[in-house]
């Protein structure tokens, strides 16, 4: 293998595996940013990979190859809903927003295990029949270089990842609507005198981070493992947590992190056919993505880069 | 009602609404709450073997939520308790397979070995934070990963590709042919009274000692405790630290009490982070552990008897105890709505 060949391998696997993680800490940023701590990510993901693959296998008769596409938008509105939950309870109960946030990953392991038991009477579901399919992009994917390594054989929801991430940093950063949320994180009662309704954008934030953690885990669930069980997810929601982090709470920032975090997962899984990476025993490439992501935490962002509310609930009146 | 009667109500609460919104689930999905929750109870109660199994599940729980509930009361969230008792677990396994001392040396030895992993594995993030200021919540979420694939490979290369580390020597071991003979041959084992001497270890430190006041203090307030010339960033490590030897402790009784040995684990084990559930019910105290372990240690083992007695899967109890957690962080209504009504009769 030449090293152009390597990275026509690697590169796409590590974009295959980084776009569950660039939905979900996307979903994230959108939180947080508005001043609400969500580390219930991994829970409301477990739901969509779980929402996504029963879609999927009861409606595939009906929509054919379209199928992962809906259980895609099935998936991203059980997740929403299901962050309706976080945010009431953070929100407008004014609940410690990690502690909430863990009982929402409790859950949603719990609810979607209980579900696959009940309906398949097992602890896995079936593999689906319908996956996310690769195909070429055309007049892209004839460049040279470039074309093999982004464009070929590439999953249409790679793009589509890859378009909201940009949509998200346009979104937070270009509208009104992005400038109120960016208040409403950093100085709630200073956007509260300006008129702003924080309980409102918070709610929206939350909502929309549950959606895109339901995207993220419809496409893991859907193009990954293609069925779901205890150990589908498996700490991915926390991988896009960290991203996220990693990412310093900006959307391209956390399209970057994911790209990377998911490139150490693509090396873990494939690395054993690229030549020297073989050699390397296979404990050292599970762990990369983890060592990977404490000694970036440590030692690329220091303090103080969180939206200053994140983690304080918003009460009126209260100085 | 005063301010302590209302602390006690809104877990007891919490935990009611947790039992009747999971009757609500089995009833919507079907089932049968009420065959369900009595399979629960026989899960538990139901003879001197359940007993005792329900007891060694405590065990565990006790020590975990120890473990979250010490670091979060200097303002830190240990995640990582979970791979704390992952190190825990395979260095007491380790201790008992690998060395043959009499029993005085070779089990304190053993539990040693365990404690110390256990704090090793939390130094690391306590000192990310402390001095660097990295969120503890990330470091250990990541460092439960490396500990279990750490764990798998070392148990690979000490059994020579196998999947087990080997039955540990009789004089590592906590088992008990005295609980034994009482329980029917369960694998309660004295782990129990380690357990509880923790939560007296905990108690003690916490409310009685200098260290424990700057480690409350530090949790309170980081910049007033520094004015006050305590060494906020010794605090944060020392909680951490004694934070991971709770939970090694608590890798130490599986290790040496229930399963006798350490094997490769596909998954993470639950016990580390069904610990930040006892420790929220159990308000943070010594005390209030023990009613938050003895609670989910009891649910978790009960619910096994679920799907043969009710047929109901396993996965109800573990939404109830989320349903549980969720409660008691929204205690700011459930106290908002026993104020009123407590105004509501004191007007009268």
């Amino acid at each position: 293998m030449s090293f152009l060949e390597v990275l026509y391998f690697i590169i796409p696997s590590a974009i295959f595996y980084a776009a569950p993680l660039i939905f979900t800490a996307i979903g994230g940023v959108f939180s947080e940013r508005s001043g609400v701590v969500n580390i219930g990510l991994e829970g409301l993901m477990v739901m969509g990979a779980f929402i996504g693959i029963l879609f999927n296998l009861m409606f595939v008769d009906t929509f054919g190859s379209m199928t992962p596409w809906y259980a895609l938008i099935a998936a991203m509105l059980a997740s929403g809903l299901f962050a309706v939950m976080h945010a009431v309870a953070t929100i407008s109960f004014r609940a410690d927003q990690t502690i909430s946030g863990v009982a929402i990953n409790m859950l949603g392991v719990a609810i979607a295990l209980f579900s696959v038991k009940m309906i398949y009477g097992k602890g896995q579901t079936d593999y689906i029949q319908e996956r996310f399919i690769r195909d070429d992009i055309p007049y892209l994917s004839e460049i040279p270089i470039l074309g093999p390594m982004f464009f070929k054989d590439v999953y249409g929801t790679s793009i589509l990842a890859l378009i909201v991430a940009l949509l998200a940093w346009f979104v937070i950063y270009k509208t009104p609507f992005g400038l109120r949320l960016r208040a409403v994180g950093e100085h709630p009662m200073a956007a509260d005198t300006m008129g702003v309704n924080v309980t409102k954008m918070r709610y929206i934030a939350v909502i929309l981070s549950g959606a895109l953690a339901g995207i993220g885990g419809a496409v893991y669930s859907q193009s990954i493992s293609g069925e779901f069980s205890h150990s589908t997810i498996n700490g991915q929601g926390f991988m896009a947590l960290a991203a996220m982090i990693f990412g310093k709470w900006h959307p391209l920032g956390a399209l970057g992190a994911a790209l990377f975090f998911g490139f150490a997962q693509a090396l873990s899984i494939v690395g054993g056919e690229i030549p020297y990476i073989d050699k390397v025993p296979s404990y050292f490439l599970h762990i990369l993505p983890y060592v990977l992501t404490i000694l970036a935490i440590a030692g690329f962002i220091g303090k103080a880069n969180a939206p200053k509310a994140s983690g304080v609930p918003y009460i009126k009146g209260k100085r | 009602m005063s301010n302590r009667v209302i602390n006690i109500l809104v877990p007891v609460i919490s935990v009611i609404l947790g039992l009747l919104v999971g009757a609500v689930i089995m009833l919507v999905s079907g089932y049968d709450p009420v065959k369900g929750y009595i399979a629960l109870w026989n899960g538990i109660f139901g003879d001197a073997y359940n007993m005792g199994e329900t007891v060694r599940q405590i065990t565990p729980y006790l020590l975990s939520g120890l473990a979250v509930a010490f670091a979060f009361r200097t303002g830190l969230f240990n995640i990582g308790v979970e791979g704390q008792l992952i190190v825990g677990w395979f260095a007491a396994a380790y201790v008992g397979v690998a060395f043959d001392f009499p029993m005085y040396i070779h089990l304190p030895l053993a539990i040693l070995a365990a404690a110390v992993a256990g704090g090793l594995w939390a130094f690391i993030p306590g000192l990310l934070k402390a001095k660097l200021q990295v969120h503890e919540v990330i470091v250990t979420i990541m460092m439960n990963y490396i500990a279990l694939h750490t764990t798998n490979a070392l148990i690979k290369v000490m059994s020579d590709g196998g999947d087990n580390t080997g039955t540990i020597h009789a004089s590592a071991s906590l088992k008990s042919a005295f609980f034994e003979s009482m329980t029917d041959f369960s694998r309660l084992h004295y782990g129990i009274f380690i357990a509880i001497a923790m939560v007296v270890v905990m108690w003690f430190i916490l409310e009685k000692t200098t260290t424990g006041f700057e480690l409350k203090s530090v949790g309170f307030n980081q910049h007033a405790s520094q004015y006050a010339g305590m060494n906020v960033q010794k605090n944060i490590i020392l909680s951490m630290v004694i934070s991971g030897v709770f939970a090694g402790l608590a890798g130490a009784m599986e290790a040496l009490g229930t399963f006798q040995y350490a094997s490769i684990k596909s998954g993470f084990t639950g016990i580390g982070f069904d610990g930040i559930a006892v420790a929220l019910l159990g308000a943070n105290t010594p005390l209030g552990i023990i009613f938050g372990a003895t609670l989910f240690g009891a649910l978790k083992y009960g619910a096994l008897n679920m799907p043969n007695e009710a047929g109901i899967p396993v996965e109800i109890v573990s939404i109830v105890i989320a349903i549980i957690i969720f409660f008691v962080a929204c205690g700011y209504v459930i106290r908002y709505f026993l104020e009123k009504t407590n105004k509501k009769k004191e007007a009268k």
